[in-house]
């Protein structure tokens, strides 16, 4: 920029920081940001953050994982004709689904945990809005230049170079958003079987309906929307106040250190003056378009780029680093009382958290690790109640359904007890020799459903119910399951 | 009306000229993107009505050019349904009622096929579980009017009983005694006692003891010795507890004076051969089946 002026190398911005308070009246239309390309600590992590953030959503789908035979081979499949989904080593049936329920509690308690510690970490670092968006700002640089570029071209009449630029971006822009919404639906289905369908136009609509809508969210979100998300759409900010405390780390500017700040020439005297140089390199640099030295402000996500930018202008004017750092807010009130600079992270709250995360991912891996691969589910027939036979016996007819989770065809033995002289017939078990115990075979991965006739001797009820009991048993392994339920007669 | 509104100061918004106690209402306009949208849902209507079938006419309705129908949508599901189902359907066709009941496969879908054509068909009079109501029999029980195997299950849904449309219908009339004249009100009573003694639910041994001659003149023929019944005749065991009109004194009684005549269709004329023969593995795997 022209009226930059160059003090000690120091280049100094002239940026107004649009989401200030002063400067965001209620009805005022949004100023676009164009925040600077940063270098340093933070940003490295979050390069590294995005990269393996990227690679996960991206490239999981393609993973394999063998089951066996007739059993998709998909590391990572939610497989919704079939019921199950489907993660690594784990298998899920629909009525396990509370394995699902766990794991976003426990995600939900895992951001309760990191927010109370460090504040806007989630936000900052890890959020899917901010990943995009910080990809979409890669392509917007490596399109149209950084910051002092984006502005001046922002600002030019329309010309054939400018239009140019745009719609390459865009495009850019829409083909990323295309692959992510792309990437979304290969969790559902086996991804190179709907690859291919899907360039040769003969996967399900509802995939392209899914790629069109994630193609259209990404794209608006990461690319036009941008901070206005975290700031107004976004409810997470508003719960995260009730995560935080005094202890939880912020974004912070140093004012004991910084001020009273200005410009400061090459060996002039630092005596009687702040740190802070007034060079504007931490607005800047700022996606959410605020000045961090106003103090905290619910825009901040914490992505602490500021950080970086003011540790590496404190590195040229040789001032010690951490003018703006990560620091508590009771933090910062010790410092000002002249004790000594500290953080805790250890606190009653954070404890509560972790001892809450722990418990339930306990929970969840006891469950998971003796969970039994198969089971039964026994429903009684409501109508008739019972059947009296010719020669008074009493026949009741249950709905016996057999679940073989495990990934091999098994044969099981069915048993009733309770009462004397119990019989059992299954309408199509493979055998069913009389006074032989009825043997019934489930294909793997699957669940069998057969129907019982289970008659009991005349003058055995003493009431008009009885209590029962099924079992089934697995022929090689001995494994049971047992199912309670009760045998009706007349009544008496 | 005024050519000029009021406008109000502090945000240079016009006003609606409503004012109550000083407080103006602004009349604020809705967002032009809210109202862009508006406008293309107008244009998107007016597309619409051309693409797909929208307004009444006197005799029917505009098609649209799309020719969509939901009628039309419905008979190609069907058809895919039943596309989808032709493979077990032939094997069905091809294979015996015996063989159905011991191929896992066939058993299964046959059961579908019968459990869902018996509701649509059969549980208006037999009930939505085959429990029989008064004068229907329960199909879950071991007792046959007409016989219970596979065979005798699948020609009694095809013909029928007493109907006037199937010829081969089973049909069988019992005498109404009292109305014939055949026996006296009396003489009906003491058959009667002796019919529930054969399941030894008699209270007057005496009256059943004059029964007994009765019921070997009149009754035996086709309700056999002891009461066992014959499915040749449709003829009921009444040496058990199973009771179609009701097993106290007062029905049997009854009974005897009036007859009984179940009528059941032949169904044969509205149902194909594979629905039928669904029907018949489906209520012989309700238990009674032998």
């Amino acid at each position: 920029m022209p009226d930059d002026q160059i003090v000690e190398n120091i280049e100094q911005f002239d940026v107004e920081a649009v989401n200030k308070k002063e400067n965001r009246d209620l009805f005022k239309a949004r100023t676009k940001i164009h925040p600077k390309r940063g270098y340093g600590l933070f940003r490295t992590l979050k390069w590294w953050i995005m990269g393996v953030t990227l690679g996960i959503y991206y490239l999981t789908p393609w993973l394999r994982w063998h089951r066996g035979e007739s059993l998709p081979d998909q590391a990572v499949l939610i497989d919704f004709p079939a019921r199950r989904f489907y993660f690594f080593f784990i298998e899920i049936w629909p009525q396990e689904f509370f394995f699902v329920t766990g794991l976003l509690v426990l995600a939900g308690v895992g951001l309760f945990l990191t927010t109370s510690v460090a504040g806007r970490m989630w936000c900052g670092y890890s959020c899917p809005q901010t990943v995009w968006t910080d990809l979409f700002l890669v392509v917007e640089r490596f399109i149209e230049g950084d910051r002092n570029h984006r502005l001046r071209l922002d600002k030019a009449e329309m010309s054939a170079s400018k239009f140019f630029k745009k719609i390459i971006k865009h495009a850019i822009w829409l083909l990323i958003a295309m692959l992510t919404g792309g990437a979304w639906i290969f969790y559902y289905a086996d991804a190179p079987t709907l690859a291919a369908e899907l360039f040769a136009l003969e996967a399900p609509m509802i995939a392209y309906i899914t790629v069109a809508v994630l193609t259209f969210t990404t794209y608006s979100l990461g690319g036009l929307m941008r901070e206005q998300v975290c700031t107004y759409m976004c409810p997470w900010p508003r719960i995260m106040g009730a995560m935080m405390d005094e202890e939880s780390l912020l974004v912070t500017y140093r004012k004991d250190r910084g001020e009273p700040r200005g410009s400061h020439k090459k060996d002039e005297s630092w005596d009687g003056r702040g740190d802070c140089v007034d060079c504007n390199a931490c607005v800047a640099v700022c996606p959410m378009g605020i000045d961090i030295r106003d103090g905290h402000q619910l825009e901040c996500i914490t992505c602490a780029l500021c950080i970086d930018a003011c540790d590496s202008v404190m590195n040229k004017v040789e001032r010690p680093q951490g003018l703006i750092h990560y620091a508590s807010f009771a933090n910062e009130q010790r410092v000002a009382m002249g004790e000594k600079s500290s953080i805790r992270p250890v606190r009653p709250r954070t404890l509560a958290y972790l001892a809450i995360f722990c418990l339930i991912a306990s929970i969840m891996v006891y469950g998971l690790f003796t969970r039994s691969d198969m089971d039964i589910n026994v429903l009684r027939d409501r109508n008739p109640l019972f059947t009296q036979l010719s020669d008074g016996d009493i026949r009741n007819g249950f709905t016996f359904k057999i679940l073989n989770k495990a990934h091999t065809t098994r044969t099981f033995a069915l048993s009733v007890q309770g009462l004397k002289g119990l019989e059992l017939k299954v309408i199509g078990a493979e055998k069913n020799l009389s006074g032989d115990t009825p043997l019934t075979t489930v294909k793997p991965d699957k669940l069998k459903s057969l129907r019982l006739l289970v008659t009991a001797p005349k003058g055995v009820m003493k009431s008009s119910s009885a209590d029962i009991k099924f079992a089934i048993k697995e022929l090689k392994t001995g494994e049971q399951a047992f199912y309670d339920s009760i045998f009706r007669g007349p009544e008496k | 009306m005024a050519d000029q509104r009021p406008v109000d100061a502090v945000s240079g918004t016009e006003t609606t000229g409503h004012e109550w106690d000083g407080i103006e209402e602004l009349d604020t306009p809705i967002p032009n993107w809210w109202r862009y949208i508006l406008y293309a849902t107008i244009v998107w209507s007016i597309g619409y009505w051309i693409a797909m079938p929208a307004w009444p006419t006197i005799s029917g309705h505009t098609k649209g050019l799309l020719g969509y129908s939901s009628r039309a949508n419905v008979a190609e599901d069907i058809k895919v349904a039943a596309a989808a189902q032709s493979q077990f359907n032939d094997k069905l066709r091809q294979a015996s009622l015996e063989q159905i009941r011991t191929n896992s496969e066939l058993l299964e879908f046959a059961l579908a096929g019968g459990r869902s054509a018996f509701n649509v068909n059969c549980s208006q009079c037999h009930g939505s579980g085959a429990q029989g109501f008064k004068g229907y029999p329960n199909l879950n029980d071991d007792e046959w009017l007409w016989g219970g195997s596979l065979k005798e299950i699948s020609a009694t849904i095809t013909h029928g009983a007493r109907n006037d449309t199937d010829d081969d219908a089973h049909s069988s009339e019992m005498p109404a005694f009292l109305k014939d004249e055949l026996l006296k009100s009396n003489q009906i009573g003491d058959v009667a006692e002796y019919v529930l003694s054969l399941s030894k639910n008699s209270k007057d041994a005496k009256a059943a003891s004059r029964g007994a001659p009765l019921y070997k003149e009149h009754c035996v023929s086709c309700h056999a010795e002891g009461g066992k019944g014959n499915k040749e005749f449709g003829a009921p065991a009444l040496n058990n507890n199973i009771w179609l009109y009701g097993g106290d004194a007062a029905s049997i009684k009854e009974t005897i004076s009036n007859s009984r005549k179940g009528v059941m269709p032949a169904w044969g004329a509205l149902l194909d051969k594979d629905t039928i023969k669904k029907l018949a593995i489906y209520v012989h795997s309700l238990g009674g089946g032998k």
